[in-house]
């Protein structure tokens, strides 16, 4: 057998695929989200950013084809792993919970998949247009596309900016296990560290709560408008 | 005191199972908790009916025969306590106590409580062993191991193969079974010629057994009666892609013996 | 009969070397045409049937466990022993053979055990190279504890689970010729009779206990390495499924059973607590290098331990043992613990326990050394009672252990019917009267290491075999049989449960043939155990089916056996009329109290030939010739 036929057909090798592609969508969850947290700076920086970003066309798709490639992989492998976890232990204890398992840990794949269609929905949202195709005519004074007001308006719906916080809720707890679960699955955590990779993977899974949530926060309570 | 026991019964792999209560009277906290299951029999036995199957064989808590699922937990919940060495004092008068046997496809019920383990032997079968024969080994101290390396290894060695960290996995994945093995070996300098490769094919062989994979949940190690550490888990995982970029399969495929 | 035990010529030093080299072999391309059978996976099973399959003989190994993991090796906890002198005690081959023939009391065969103690060496290199982790110095050396009976430190541990240890190794090892589909593995297949053709073992028939199917296995060897009786008394610290079967069936087809009435009781065991009681739990022997035995000096005195003043206690063992103290051997040490209770000074409930106070050790090493020492001892201690050993004394008592006698052998390790070979607990060969901590693990891995898979290639390769396969009639008739009996057991419905008879079974063993045993209650246990089989037979009620898993059938045959073997037991009690070893008949015992022997009337090794159902077995004595050490009476003072 091949080392690259056993990274696909084993359960370890899926789990680095996981661990890896997770690793990969963290990375940008976390740069999106710095990214956009500019909001807070005003139309200026926001829109300027937006800007650069379409204005390297060949990077732009590099990235977001590489981004499909880990969603795709990080959803296949997640799908694969599901059914055969499934397959391994049909039947359920008289007592539903598994001791000691955490919330977070129960619910990837389901959060998982919320987390799919809030991917698709906030797509449609702002980069389509799908939603309010007037949204991508928006313009600033400087007759960029005015991501700002976009946002703003975007998030003045109570009920949108609640369906996204609700899913940053899950997003949250999708990372605070699973950032520590892919320093385990990749080999990277012992006795000692494992304390502080599982802390700090906590953490960060509320700082990304935090950080994104706060900015259709703001915008309902008014503070940005 | 009395208990009420909720118990699965089972005929045998084919046939479905289902739960049965009865009532344990007259039970005395001193009791282990096969003990107050012998009892039962006892009784079941004096009305006619089939005793309930359950393993159990050292009822010290070495062997690792014993194996049953209590309150939803496999033997019970009590740290580094198997079945057999829990006792009834942590229960009390009017419990209802619910027994059921391992859960997982590669552990199929035998009948009752009693299931069928031998995919850990399979696996051990794969690679979970140094190769030497009898007679070949070198003079025992010349083989010098540190005292921390030889407990740490001990750690992983104490494994009694119950099974409990796959009965407790909603994935009912044998990691910890197998990352224990795999620390045992690849820890002691006598483990290291075949590190990787041992690594590569215990993974293999657990997977064509049909457990599942590994989500990190933990429940393994809070249920192992030896109480060893997932911390193995990650040194598998290591070893393994180790193995995977020196190509250990390839060199498993190509060596018959 | 002939009993001829095959010792080989030659200075006792020289003999096994010498043997070998005479030994004939077998060549390496016709191993594959022998088959053998092992039964048995436990530390002599699982490591014969690796090393003969390495060696290419074609393995078939039976256990009835659901793997050969569990095997009741796994339970040991202090220590194997060895005479590696690793601490530069004055250990040597040499004492180690003579603290074991002396703590044997004088009735194990010269040879066996020199050879024994020449082997112990290699086994432990042979447990390192697997991988057991045995405990080790900080330096990287290997570390030895000191065990009773004993003046050196020559015992390798690993933590308090060296058998589980060991086995593993040997498991491995198994499971790796298992994997190259050298060997077979039969987990969960009960062997329930032996199969002799023209004088020969020729095969056994077993019965698969997840389906009840039985079958036939024929093989050119037969080799049972299937654990000891202790069982026999119902409660005892063996586990469950421990039994007399394999030898027990062997004897009946004609293989001469050696000393049953050799059984030893533990002195480190936690006391029995209820009726409903169904095991006895052993706490490593380990514990008596740094615990203190005691009991208060007055039977009226009911304080708790700790407040019993220095003055008010009684350290029995230091008393009276001053050079061995607390680690006398296992026989003395139980029977001053009987003694002291029977004077009324026992403590705990029913006054059946004396102290095992760790106190003392904790001043002086702290908590923390004597918790890294025997941390999961003192846990499963507290697990068991509820009560904290660092506190507060433990509470010990005697218990059924370990069996000495078995099935008899020669040199070879062969039983006196060709073709049967019979290793580790389950045969008589090295422990005379009395085992010493940390040899059980010894012996079994010597036998399947190093000794049989010698001694088996000589029978092969000097003896003939006609090929048999198991078609043969007889196996058909001795399966035939074994139906009868399941199916037999199965129609009695009676009213009685199988463990209320093994229980009734045990309490009288235990009652008088256990610690001490006299004339009068051997006569009356003798009369009572064909009453209790016979109620057995007619009144015992076995639910279920016998083609699908069956525990009450499998215990029920299992204590059939133990209903006629017990009888066996008694009657060598009876018979021999001296003390010796694990064997304390009251009426021969020194003015102190001490076992008195009588070597000029039993310095024999008593061999049982059965006779056919209700016929007194036949004693055939094989004399034990010391040509090296002389006979002393033991002192442990
Ligand atoms: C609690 C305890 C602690 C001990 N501690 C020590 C110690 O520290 N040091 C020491 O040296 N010794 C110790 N001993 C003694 C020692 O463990 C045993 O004597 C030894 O392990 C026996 O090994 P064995 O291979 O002969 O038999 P076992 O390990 O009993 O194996 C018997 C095997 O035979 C199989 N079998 C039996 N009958 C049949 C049948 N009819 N058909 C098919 N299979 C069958 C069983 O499945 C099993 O695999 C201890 C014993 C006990 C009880
Ligand atoms: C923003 C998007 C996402 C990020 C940042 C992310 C991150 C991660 C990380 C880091 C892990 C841990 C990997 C490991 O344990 O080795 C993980 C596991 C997992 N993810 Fe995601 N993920 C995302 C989206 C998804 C989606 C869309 C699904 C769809 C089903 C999904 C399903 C899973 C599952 C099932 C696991 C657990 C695999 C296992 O351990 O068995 N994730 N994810
Ligand atoms: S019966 Fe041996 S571990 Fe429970």
């Amino acid at each position: 057998m091949t080392s690259f036929s056993a990274l696909y057909d084993s359960t370890l090798g899926k789990k680095y695929i996981m661990a890896l592609t997770g690793a990969g969508l963290f990375g940008f969850v976390v740069v999106h989200m710095l990214g956009n947290l500019q909001l807070f700076l005003g139309p200026e920086p926001l829109n300027r950013y937006a800007v650069f970003l379409k204005s390297k066309p060949g990077l732009l798709w590099g990235a977001r084809l590489g981004l499909l490639l880990l969603v795709f992989l990080h959803i296949l492998t997640a799908v694969q792993l599901t059914l055969r976890n499934r397959a391994a232990r049909p039947e359920k204890y008289d007592r539903s919970k598994p001791y000691r398992a955490s919330y977070a840990s129960r619910t990837l794949f389901l959060g998982g998949l919320a987390l799919f269609a809030f991917v698709v929905y906030h797509l449609m949202h702002f980069t389509v247009g799908t939603v309010d195709p007037s949204y991508l005519k928006l313009r600033d004074a400087a007759n960029r596309h005015d991501v700002y007001r976009m946002t703003i308006l975007g998030f003045s719906h109570p009920g949108v900016s609640a369906f996204y916080i609700a899913c940053m809720a899950v997003l949250c707890l999708h990372l605070s296990h699973g950032v520590g679960s892919a320093f385990q699955s990749i080999g990277f955590k012992n006795k000692q560290t494992a304390v502080w990779i599982d802390r700090v993977s906590k953490i960060l899974g509320v700082v990304v709560f935090l950080g994104n949530s706060s900015m259709p926060l703001a915008v309902l309570a008014g503070i940005l408008r | 005191m009395n208990v009420t026991l909720r118990v699965w019964r089972q005929k045998n792999s084919k046939t479905p199972g289902r739960f049965v209560e009865y009532q344990a009277k007259n039970i005395i906290p001193d009791m282990s908790f096969l003990e107050m299951l012998d009892v039962v029999n006892e009784d079941l036995i004096a009305r006619g009916e089939e005793p309930i199957a359950f393993d159990s064989d050292c009822r010290e808590g070495i062997c690792g025969k014993c194996s049953a699922v209590v309150n939803g937990v496999p033997h019970g919940g009590h740290r580094g306590t198997t079945v057999c060495q829990l006792h009834m004092r942590h229960f009390k008068d009017g419990d209802r106590i619910v027994i059921e046997p391992w859960r997982a496809t590669a552990f199929p019920v035998i009948k009752d409580l009693v299931v069928d383990r031998s995919a850990f032997d399979r696996i051990i079968q794969a690679s979970g062993f140094i190769s030497v024969s009898t007679g070949q080994a070198p003079e025992a101290n010349s083989i010098s191991i540190p005292r921390v390396v030889a407990e740490r290894a001990m750690d992983a060695a104490a494994c009694i193969g119950c099974g409990a960290c796959v009965a407790a996995c909603k994935n009912a994945s044998a990691m910890l079974f197998v990352a224990a093995k795999n620390a045992h070996l690849g820890l002691l300098p006598q483990g290291q010629a075949e590190r990787y490769r041992r690594a590569f094919t215990l993974v293999k062989a657990m997977d064509e057994a049909g457990f599942g994979s590994c989500t990190n949940t933990n429940s393994c190690e809070a249920v192992c009666p030896k109480e060893i550490s997932v911390e193995f888990i990650a040194r598998l995982n290591r070893d393994y892609a180790v193995a995977l970029l020196r190509g250990s399969g390839r060199e498993a495929a190509s060596s018959a013996d | 009969m002939k009993l001829d035990p095959k010792i080989p010529s030659g200075p006792l030093q020289q003999k096994w070397e010498r043997y070998r080299l005479e030994m004939k072999l077998v060549n390496p391309a016709n191993k594959r045409k022998f088959d053998v059978i092992v039964v048995g996976s436990g530390l002599a099973g699982a490591s014969a049937a690796a090393s003969l399959a390495e060696l290419g003989y074609n393995v078939k190994c039976f256990c009835f466990h659901d793997s050969p993991r569990r095997a009741h090796s796994i339970a040991a906890q202090g220590g194997i022993n060895a005479a590696k002198n690793y601490q530069n005690d004055g250990d040597s081959i040499y004492r180690l053979f003579y603290d074991t023939i002396k703590g044997g009391d004088f009735r194990a065969r010269e040879a066996n055990v020199y050879r024994l103690a020449q082997v112990s060496v290699n086994i432990i290199d042979q447990c390192v190279a697997q991988g057991v982790p045995f405990a080790r110095e900080y330096g990287g050396a290997l570390a030895n504890r000191s065990f009773g009976g004993a003046q050196v430190s020559r015992t390798f541990y690993a933590r308090g689970q060296t058998g589980q240890q060991l086995l593993i190794g040997a498991y491995q090892a198994l499971q790796r010729q298992v994997g190259l589909g050298r060997c077979q593995m039969l987990p969960m297949t009960e062997m329930l009779d032996l199969v002799v053709i023209d004088g020969q073992a020729r095969g056994i028939v077993t019965r698969n206990l997840a389906t009840g199917e039985i079958a036939s296995h024929a093989a050119d060897a037969v080799v049972l390495a299937t654990g000891g009786y202790g069982n026999v008394f119902y409660l005892s610290t063996n586990a469950k499924t421990c039994n007399v079967t394999a030898t027990f069936r062997a004897f009946k087809r004609g293989a001469a059973f050696a000393n049953p009435c050799y059984t030893q009781i533990h002195p480190t065991c936690i006391p029995v607590s209820g009726d409903y009681q169904s095991k006895l739990t052993l706490m490593s022997e380990s514990l008596r290098n740094d615990g203190r035995v005691w009991v208060p000096k007055s039977k009226e005195d009911t304080r708790p331990p700790n407040q019993i003043p220095e003055a008010d206690r009684d350290y029995y063992l230091e008393r009276k043992y001053p050079s061995y103290g607390n680690l006398a051997p296992r026989d003395i040490a139980s029977r001053a613990a009987k003694e002291v209770c029977d004077e009324g000074r026992g403590v705990g409930p029913g006054g059946k326990g004396v102290y095992l106070d760790f106190a003392h050790a904790i001043g002086r090493l702290g908590e923390k050394e004597i918790r890294e020492r025997y941390g999961n001892l003192f846990e499963m201690y507290e697990r068991i009672t509820g009560e904290d050993g660092y506190k507060t004394p433990m509470r010990i008592y005697p218990a059924v252990h370990y069996t000495m006698g078995g099935t008899w052998v020669d040199y070879n390790l062969m039983s006196t019917l060709d073709g049967l070979f019979v290793i580790g607990e389950a045969n008589f060969s090295d422990h005379g009267a009395n085992r010493l901590g940390a040899s059980a693990l010894m012996q079994g891995l010597a036998d399947g290491y190093f000794v049989l898979p010698n001694t088996l290639g000589n029978y092969f390769a000097s003896s003939k075999q006609s090929k048999i396969s198991h078609s043969h009639s007889e196996f058909r008739k001795t399966e035939d049989e074994v139906k009868a009996r399941l199916q037999r057991l199965l129609s009695i419905r009676g009213r009685r449960t199988v463990n209320s008879f093994h229980r009734e079974l045990g309490k009288l063993m235990w009652d008088k043939c256990g610690m001490a045993r006299n004339e009068k209650g051997l006569s009356e246990a003798l009369q009572r155990i064909p009453a209790l089989r016979q109620e057995f037979w007619e009144n015992v009620n076995v639910l279920g089916e016998g083609g699908e898993l069956n525990q009450s059938l499998e215990h029920a045959g299992r204590l059939a056996d133990f209903l006629e073997f017990a009888e066996l037991l008694c009657l060598d009690a009876l018979t021999r009329a001296e003390s010796c070893g694990g064997h304390f008949r009251e009426e021969f015992q020194t003015e102190d109290g001490e076992a008195l022997r009588s070597d000029e009337r039993f310095a024999f090794v008593s061999a049982w030939e059965y006779q056919g159902p209700d016929t007194r077995p036949v004693l055939h004595k094989e004399p034990l010739v010391y040509e090296e050490v002389k006979m002393t009476q033991r002192s442990y003072k």
